[in-house]
């Protein structure tokens, strides 16, 4: 209960923010390799308010900027999902997923061994 | 409630294991506090054993001894990866990664690595590569690339140098960290002023460049990354002898200052003082040497507020002497009692870079560059007297931002250019001083578009105003397409304009009895106009498989017009005259180069290189002298397996075989001075072994021209140095024979 308090209250705080022109956020991205680091990176830039997209092949992690009176965290990941990427709070459908190159397919165990090194 | 959901989560892996691991993930702090991490995911690399931190930041993870590395990942911290080699607690502080933005260092796998991405055709030149060579200096940290030619040494003063293109290196605009670094008075000798051990990465350019670093650039342009006090190793020692007398000494010592400032002190020396002739021409075949280099760096870096910051300084004093065995300085200088030659050259420069990203707005950022050098040489030929003094300011204001989105970059900002410039030589039928100042004042603006996928445009343009060269615009395209997968199809064009240096540019003129003309009087520089040319170029990159190992393979033409250039005309061997050109110049150059990794830890480079290089003489259209049209390069290394300490052995050999090279026309000489019309071709061999023994130390030894080519006669007219038919321009390949060496590098990081 605690936890599900805070986490509104931290919703809530970021909301009732001013809306910033060059707003920050980090979200957890699937994917393996520079090819989905260019097709999430695409999908985010090609959303009308994004200003940059930075998306780690190891961490995983993208970092966003983009201007809250254009778009929203959640346009962008349902822009990423769209792809085929999932994140944390959003899976991309199986239609989606099955676009991504083979080379890319981030679910398999198998592409994720390919990619370790 | 939230028990049994632990418990079905945990369930799973109880069943299997027979121990456990306890531990918790924290976020780093300053003081180290305890501050537990809420739902960091941990796991073992490669497998789906996991599992997510409480509340408190504590995990529970199944342990097993086959699985050691454990992940640990938070979305807004680095995700770390530790070695778990006994099940026991574990504390873990995860480091948020807005903390590090600033200072991300990367490790890059291959040595020499051509970019798929870019819209510029450029070869990042690792610290691996460098080291393939014991490059002793910038000038001989080439000779694994096959993009730059190093010419052999000078018959008189040794230095080597280098071509891109098929141009020499004047074309060529030289930078240490992207400001303009090997120009002007600096020239001749400039790359040997930079020693091997201080380039931390060298990026080449092929084809115009950006215009952000200037309008001089016409080849392409060479940027070499200096060692930073912040990331060097704190301890550094290269000491270096080889077979032919000569010693090198290399120290770096960093340390930091306090949180923010680190500095470092940077030493070289080099000796060689044995006398050595072994081609019997009464000539030292290397000149004798003594260098002292020197530089300091400040580091500044404040990650919180973006500021990064260099302030440099650097002292140099070299000093030469060559010419016959037998000179003495003392008793022979400027006489004809024997044929000698002393360079002494003194440097000093302060540096200083300045840099600001906002850390909210990562986009745009601000870089400001200053440089102050002032360049001495005195010297004399024989007979002949040369000096040149060089003060050179140089600043320019780069401002990085995006429109709309980070798809479009855009770097725009202004910069200023001082040169004085003061001579004195005492040729026959030239004044004896000549001294002029250069002022340029630039804005530049480049815009760059990335889809992140196909296409990559840069553009650019600058105005420059020059008190000498006048007002004029200098474009540059790159452009990079990706047709289909790992090929990149790259073109570029650009304009490049520069006032040729033409004593310092071509010192050798010295160390012959050529008379020295200029043939025009109504120019601004030497009585001679600006040179001015464009370059054109295509390059085509794709990647494959072989064997089911990668390769790849790079198609290269470039093309560079001149419209204006001042032509070094050797064709008369009594004399050399400097014009304005008329007619045609141009140099083309095609590139073939193929890499392949033809097994683990095996990689061979090969490259066929063809060049076009003619200019209209007064004489006639005629090929460029000592360029070969035909070149062959191979490099192939291998690398053992590295054992847990570092322990591992490298060996690296080079092949350069160089075809025919038209000579001079000598045929208004005496018949016993007269050369053919080309030089026979030439191969040559260099390797070396290298020993690693831990992270700390490494030694390696080495062979360079093992086959001992050589270039029988150099000097023309060596029995007579005060004769009319003295020469010391027709070097086409080695003199020395060849030469082994043995080193160590000590480190402590």
């Amino acid at each position: 209960m605690k936890k599900i308090i805070t986490v509104v209250l931290l919703v809530i705080g970021s909301a009732t923010f001013a809306q910033n022109k060059n707003a920050k956020a980090s979200i957890e991205v699937d994917g393996v390799c520079l090819m989905c680091k260019s097709r999430i990176e695409k999908a985010c830039l090609a959303t009308k308010g994004v200003k940059s997209a930075n998306w780690d092949v190891e961490t995983h992690e993208l970092k966003l900027f983009f201007d809250e009176r254009k778009t929203d965290i959640k346009t962008i990941e349902s822009r990423i999902a769209a792809v085929g990427h999932d994140t944390k709070t959003l899976k991309a459908t199986d239609e989606a997923y099955a676009k991504v190159h083979t080379c890319c397919k981030y679910r398999d165990e198998e592409v994720q061994e390919d990619h370790k090194d | 409630m939230k028990y049994l959901l632990y418990i079905i989560i945990l369930l799973p892996t109880c069943l299997i294991s027979q121990e456990k691991i306890q531990g918790m993930i924290m976020e780093a702090n300053d003081k180290n506090e305890h501050i537990g991490l809420a739902g960091a995911n941990v796991y073992w690399l490669n497998t789906d054993v996991g599992t997510v931190t409480d509340l408190d930041g504590k995990f529970e993870i199944q342990y097993k001894p086959e699985l050691y590395k454990l992940v640990i990942s938070y979305v807004g911290f680095k995700t770390d990866t530790i070695t778990v080699e006994q099940p026991k607690m574990i504390h873990h502080w995860l480091i948020p990664t807005d903390k590090l933005d600033a200072i991300t260092l990367t490790a890059r796998k291959q040595a020499t690595a051509k970019s798929f991405l870019s819209a510029t055709n450029v070869i990042n030149v690792s610290s691996d590569e460098l080291l393939k060579a014991a490059c002793c200096n910038l000038s001989e940290s080439f000779e694994t690339n096959p993009s730059i030619d190093v010419n052999f040494s000078d018959a008189v003063t040794g230095t080597r140098q280098i071509k891109m293109l098929g141009l020499t290196s004047p074309y060529i605009l030289i930078a240490t960290e992207n400001i303009p670094s090997i120009r002007g008075a600096s020239q001749a000798f400039g790359l040997s002023f930079i020693p091997g051990t201080w380039v931390e990465s060298i990026q080449i350019t092929k084809g115009a460049g950006s215009v952000v670093n200037g309008y001089e650039s016409i080849a392409g342009q060479i940027n070499a990354e200096l060692v930073k006090p912040f990331s060097d190793n704190k301890f550094f020692v290269n000491a270096y002898a080889s077979a032919n007398g000569r010693l090198e000494l290399n120290t770096h010592l960093n340390t930091k200052v306090s949180n923010k400032w680190n500095t470092g002190l940077y030493l070289h020396g080099n000796l060689r003082d044995k006398k050595f002739d072994n081609n019997n021409d009464s000539f030292l075949d290397m000149p004798l040497q003594k260098q002292i280099n020197l530089m300091n760096r400040w580091q500044y870096i404040d990650t919180k507020k973006g500021f990064v910051s260099f302030i440099n300084f650097k002292f140099l004093n070299d000093e030469k002497q060559t010419g016959q065995l037998d000179f003495n300085p003392g008793t022979d200088m400027l006489t004809t009692n024997s044929w000698g030659s002393e360079i002494d050259t003194k440097r000093y420069e302060v540096s200083s870079k300045f840099g600001y990203v906002n850390a909210d707005i990562p986009w745009r950022s601000i870089g400001v560059q200053t440089a102050f050098s002032s360049h001495i040489q005195d010297s004399y030929f024989g007979l002949n007297q040369y000096k040149i003094t060089h003060n050179s300011l140089y600043a320019n204001a780069i401002y990085n931002s995006i429109i709309s989105d980070s798809r479009h970059k855009i770097k725009t900002g202004i910069s200023y250019t001082y040169d004085h410039y003061d001579e004195f030589l005492n040729a026959q039928n030239l004044d004896s001083d000549y001294e002029r100042t250069e002022r340029s004042v630039g804005a530049f603006f480049e815009y760059n578009f990335d889809n992140l996928d196909k296409l990559n445009l840069t553009a650019g343009l600058r105005i420059d105003k020059h008190n000498l060269l006048g007002t004029f615009v200098t474009p540059r395209l790159h452009a990079r397409y990706t047709p289909w997968e790992k090929a990149a199809l790259r073109a570029s064009l650009g304009r490049g304009k520069r006032s040729a240096n033409i004593f310092a540019e071509n010192q050798n003129i010295f160390s012959t009895s050529r008379e020295i003309n200029i043939l025009n009087s109504n120019g601004n520089i030497y009585g001679l106009n600006p040179e001015v040319a464009w370059n054109y170029g295509v390059s085509y990159l794709q990647g494959f498989n072989l064997f089911g190992r990668k390769a790849d393979i790079t198609l290269d033409y470039y093309k560079t017009d001149f419209k204006n250039q001042i032509v070094v005309d050797f064709e008369n061997p009594q004399e050399v005259n400097f014009y304005n050109l008329d007619g045609k110049s141009y140099a083309n150059s095609f590139q073939v180069e193929l890499n392949y990794n033809v097994f683990k830890h095996f990689d061979l480079r090969t490259a066929y290189k063809f060049y076009d290089v003619k200019t209209q003489y007064s004489s006639g259209k005629l090929e460029k002298p000592l360029i070969p049209k035909h070149r062959l390069f191979a490099n192939a290394s291998y690398e053992t397996q590295r054992k847990t300490k570092g322990n591992q052995w490298k060996f690296d050999a080079t092949y350069n075989w160089l075809g025919s090279q038209r000579y001079s026309s000598t045929l208004s000489n005496p018949v016993q001075y007269q050369l053919p019309d080309r030089t026979p071709t030439l191969a040559t061999l260099n390797a070396q072994i290298t020993k690693v023994f831990s992270k700390k130390l490494e030694v390696y030894f080495g062979g360079e021209n093992i086959t001992n080519v050589k270039q029988n006669n150099p000097i023309l007219g060596a029995d007579d140095p005060f004769g009319s038919n003295f020469d010391t321009t027709f070097v086409y390949g080695p003199i020395f024979g060849s030469m082994y060496y043995a080193g160590l590098r000590f480190k402590i990081e």
